[in-house]
């Protein structure tokens, strides 16, 4: 018999927007018991490795207005602009509640909070403790919430599938690592708070566990993935790596060049204008693309990269400032951006794409919420802006904690013995899986044949005949995939069991990342098309679904919610 | 093509499921010249041995999973560039934790200890989202800002003489987490903490091998955090004698 847990709300992801809805279901209802599930510890999460800032209206020069327009155009007018004013007017309430909750920002000298340039921002509005913003807000968040002993941990847990009845999702089927046994955990609403995928692709920021599987799992429940088409590459990642090297370094006045020491942003016409290195991520990272393919790039051993230089900042200033920026060049790329440019070049970052949800963080799905990156509210539509994302998942966490607490109120329990017998079919396909000898083709291989090909067919530039292969490609590896072999058979902390899963989930996420970039005959903020280079109003301001279906990716569409801000060339 | 240099990794495995006491597995791999000892583990991981168990996530030094003895010694093995090690590399679980499998360690009793200190800020009375941020100067910042760097990567743990005499012992990285919110000037907990810190297995039991700060991959120093925390408990405690009331403030 399947062991069967019991609580309200059940929350998937330990991270930023996990912790804050974990929160804000404590403080809607004190009464409720929250499951807080997570693959990893969570300050392990990935938010950890955040770093440049937060983004929030906090000066006196500043407003809504400002912040939403800037989001609107950064988005490249794909953003739904209900949204994003409701984002911009719940941001600076959320940073002040992490201040409350002791996280270090920075200060200005009047013990005012900080706040630093970013990239598309028109001003000052990003705050920040240093350069390890994401660890700070990790830290405070997780900090805050061991004080509730509603939020009842579930440490280093896997979640495999949605257990859903009577057309709404009522429990987590769940793989406890350490034990290696599966248990159904039923709730009466469920809030998705995964994180992202970079690790489809070979060269990213993201850390291992960006594996895209809650996305996987709601859109093997029916819920469609949203614009998965937009995938952010930051401009600046080290060489190799992949080690992100965060914006605020162009933030507080390091400047891009090429190997001849030119600022190419100002000396050739990028669009980006008298923005130069403060421009949005997605040109910078075409630009720096285009430096590399003109052949004013420098021929390293892992490929052709562009400088970031920070000497003139000096030393005391990169050291208050940008320390962790110091430590990871030297650590990771064996230079000291104090006396030396520090080689980057554009990765991987970010999912603007996600499971479909609205203004309420809800989605098609009865009871299903999701927030963060693992979420397409449609705040960042074709582009993000650098310091949305992190408020996001605070704005988003928080509005699906108290959304699912309404929802959870108003539904019944289902039936049970169905949802239990959900739980027991998988773990029986998950013990069918571990340590399954009988397959030939190598976990290892497959995952990076899927990478290559989503590097190949959905990098900074696309077109069609490459989207198409890869589109192909995935089909290809799923199959092969249904042939894995695997070596480990022990139930104990068996990460080999977990990775097969991972990629699973992964292969799920990148068929539909590349079936969606396939179909849109544009160029939109992340998504630039050699064979399509213009943005088509006509034809194409409206969001991608993406429908699972056995047989392939089924693509639909679905309207771009527009506002006081009306479509117009996108220039800086 | 040239052929890269060889190290051999002597990597202690435990399956409970199978072994009754840990054993060591030999892994002779190729290694690039700028690899950390992590990319060593993942690389037998993908290509050699699918059953060997390790954490590990961030590959930046900052998510602290992947913490493990290497050559004896505790280090965030993201971090540690294989240069610096000889032909042959030996590779085990943190010391002073309970093994739950290969490299793998068991994290529970020190989450109970890093709770056991109230880590978050405690008010009398909670403020309101409308009260906007509290006003913290750039210098009361500085008083806790080095000892807020912990990444609980729990080295400190596996280095410290005390833990490993006596397992209860709340430890460092606790000590270290619990005074940096008492040193935080929007925070009114501190005599809370200093009662948890008077208590058995805590500031009192540390010897002052300063084991912690010299292993600490984030320079929080936990030792001074340690020094400190028993000096302000010690004059709570005083002061408490003098005062009525407990000596509030």
């Amino acid at each position: 018999m399947i062991e069967v847990l019991r609580h309200d709300i059940l929350i998937v992801g330990g991270g930023a927007a996990g912790l804050r809805a974990a929160i804000a279901v404590v403080e809607t209802d004190p009464t409720l018991s929250v499951a807080l599930v997570s693959k990893v510890y969570p300050m392990r999460s990935h938010t950890v490795s955040a770093e440049g800032g937060a983004a929030a209206v906090a000066r006196v020069d500043d407003t809504f207005e400002m912040h939403g327009y800037d989001t609107v155009k950064g988005s490249d007018f794909l953003g739904d602009q209900d949204v994003i004013q409701y984002f911009v007017e719940e941001a600076p309430k959320e940073l002040t509640l992490l201040e409350h909750w002791g996280c270090p920002w920075s200060r200005n000298e009047d013990g005012t909070v900080a706040t630093r340039a970013f990239g598309g921002m028109s001003t000052k509005r990003t705050w920040y403790a240093a350069d390890k913003v994401g660890f700070h807000m990790l830290h405070s968040l997780f900090q805050h919430s061991l004080q509730f002993d509603q939020i009842v941990r579930y440490d280093e847990n896997f979640v495999t599938r949605l257990l859903v009845d009577d057309g709404a999702v009522r429990g987590v089927a769940t793989l406890d690592i350490r034990e290696g046994v599966v248990r159904v955990i039923l709730g009466r609403a469920v809030i998705m708070a995964t994180g992202g995928a970079g690790k489809i692709f070979p060269f990213t920021t993201n850390g291992t566990i960006k594996t895209g599987d809650g996305m996987a799992l709601a859109y093997r429940s029916g819920v469609a993935l949203k614009d998965m088409e937009f995938v952010q590459y930051h401009p600046t990642g080290l060489p190799g790596t992949g080690i992100l090297i965060t914006e605020a370094t162009r933030g507080e006045g390091g400047h891009l060049k090429n190997s001849r020491g030119e600022r190419f942003l100002v000396e050739y016409d990028y669009g980006v204008g008298n923005k130069a290195e403060l421009g949005p991520r997605d040109m910078i990272s075409r630009a720096i693309t285009q430096e590399i393919e003109a052949g004013r790039g420098v021929e390293g051993s892992y490929g052709t990269f562009v400088y970031l230089d920070l000497r003139h900042l000096g030393e005391e200033k990169i050291n208050k400032r940008l320390p962790m920026v110091r430590e990871l060049a030297k650590i990771y790329a064996g230079v000291d951006p104090v006396s030396e440019p520090i080689p980057i070049r554009p990765v991987v970052h970010y999912m603007m794409g996600g499971i479909d949800t609205d203004i309420t963080a809800g989605t098609s799905l009865p009871g299903l919420y999701a927030a963060g990156e693992v979420a397409s509210a449609s705040l960042n539509g074709a582009n993000r802006l650098g310091s949305n994302s992190l408020t996001e998942c605070l704005v988003f966490g928080a509005e699906a904690g108290r959304n699912a607490v309404v929802f959870a109120k108003g539904i019944g329990d289902g039936n049970q013995a169905a949802l239990v017998a959900q739980g027991e079919e998988e773990a029986a396909r998950v013990d069918a899986l571990r340590g399954r000898q009988k397959g030939g083709e190598k976990l290892s291989h497959i995952r990076n044949e899927m990478t290559r090909s989503m590097e190949s067919g959905c990098g900074v530039y696309r077109e069609q005949a490459s989207m198409d292969d890869t589109v192909r490609k995935m089909a290809e590896l799923k199959g092969r995939y249904a042939d894995i072999g695997l070596q480990d058979s022990s139930k104990v902390f068996n990460t080999e069991l977990v990775a097969a899963m991972e990629l699973g989930a992964m292969l799920d996420v990148a068929e539909a990342v590349a079936a969606s970039a396939a179909s849109r005959r544009e160029s939109r903020g992340a998504h630039t098309r050699k064979d399509a280079p213009n943005r088509d109003d006509q034809n194409f301001l409206h969001h991608t679904l993406c429908h699972f279906d056995p047989t392939g990716p089924r693509i639909g569409r679905k309207e771009v919610t527009l506002g006081k801000w009306e479509p117009e060339e996108r220039k800086y | 093509m040239s052929e890269r240099p060889k190290k051999k990794f002597i990597v202690t495995r435990f399956d409970p499921d199978t072994d009754d006491v840990p054993r060591t597995q030999e892994y002779e791999i190729p290694v690039e010249k700028d690899w950390k000892v992590l990319d060593a583990l993942n690389f037998i991981k993908d290509e050699v041995d699918g059953t060997l168990s390790h954490r590990w996530s961030c590959r930046m030094a900052v998510c602290g999973s992947c913490g493990m003895m290497v050559d004896g010694e505790p280090k965030l093995t993201c971090k540690e560039p294989l240069s610096s090690y000889g032909d042959t590399v030996e590779v085990a679980p943190l010391s002073n934790f309970p093994v739950i499998r290969d490299l793998v360690v068991e994290l529970e009793g020190f989450m109970d200890k890093f709770k056991s200190v109230k880590p978050w800020i405690v008010r009398a009375k909670r403020l309101a989202v409308e009260e906007g941020p509290m006003r913290q100067s750039p210098e009361e910042l500085e008083e806790f800002k080095q000892f807020s760097m912990c990444i609980n990567c729990m080295l400190c743990y596996a280095a410290c003489p005390v833990v490993a005499n006596e397992p209860d012992f709340i430890g460092p990285a606790a000590i270290a987490l619990g005074h940096r919110y008492s040193l935080d000037s929007r925070d009114e907990g501190a005599a809370e903490r200093n009662e948890i810190f008077r208590g058995e297995g805590t500031v009192f039991s540390c010897s002052f091998a300063n084991e912690c700060s010299e292993v600490c991959p984030k320079h929080v120093d936990p030792a001074a955090a340690v020094n400190q925390a028993k000096f302000a408990a010690v004059i709570d405690w005083a002061t408490g004698l003098v005062l009525p009331r407990g000596g509030e403030r």
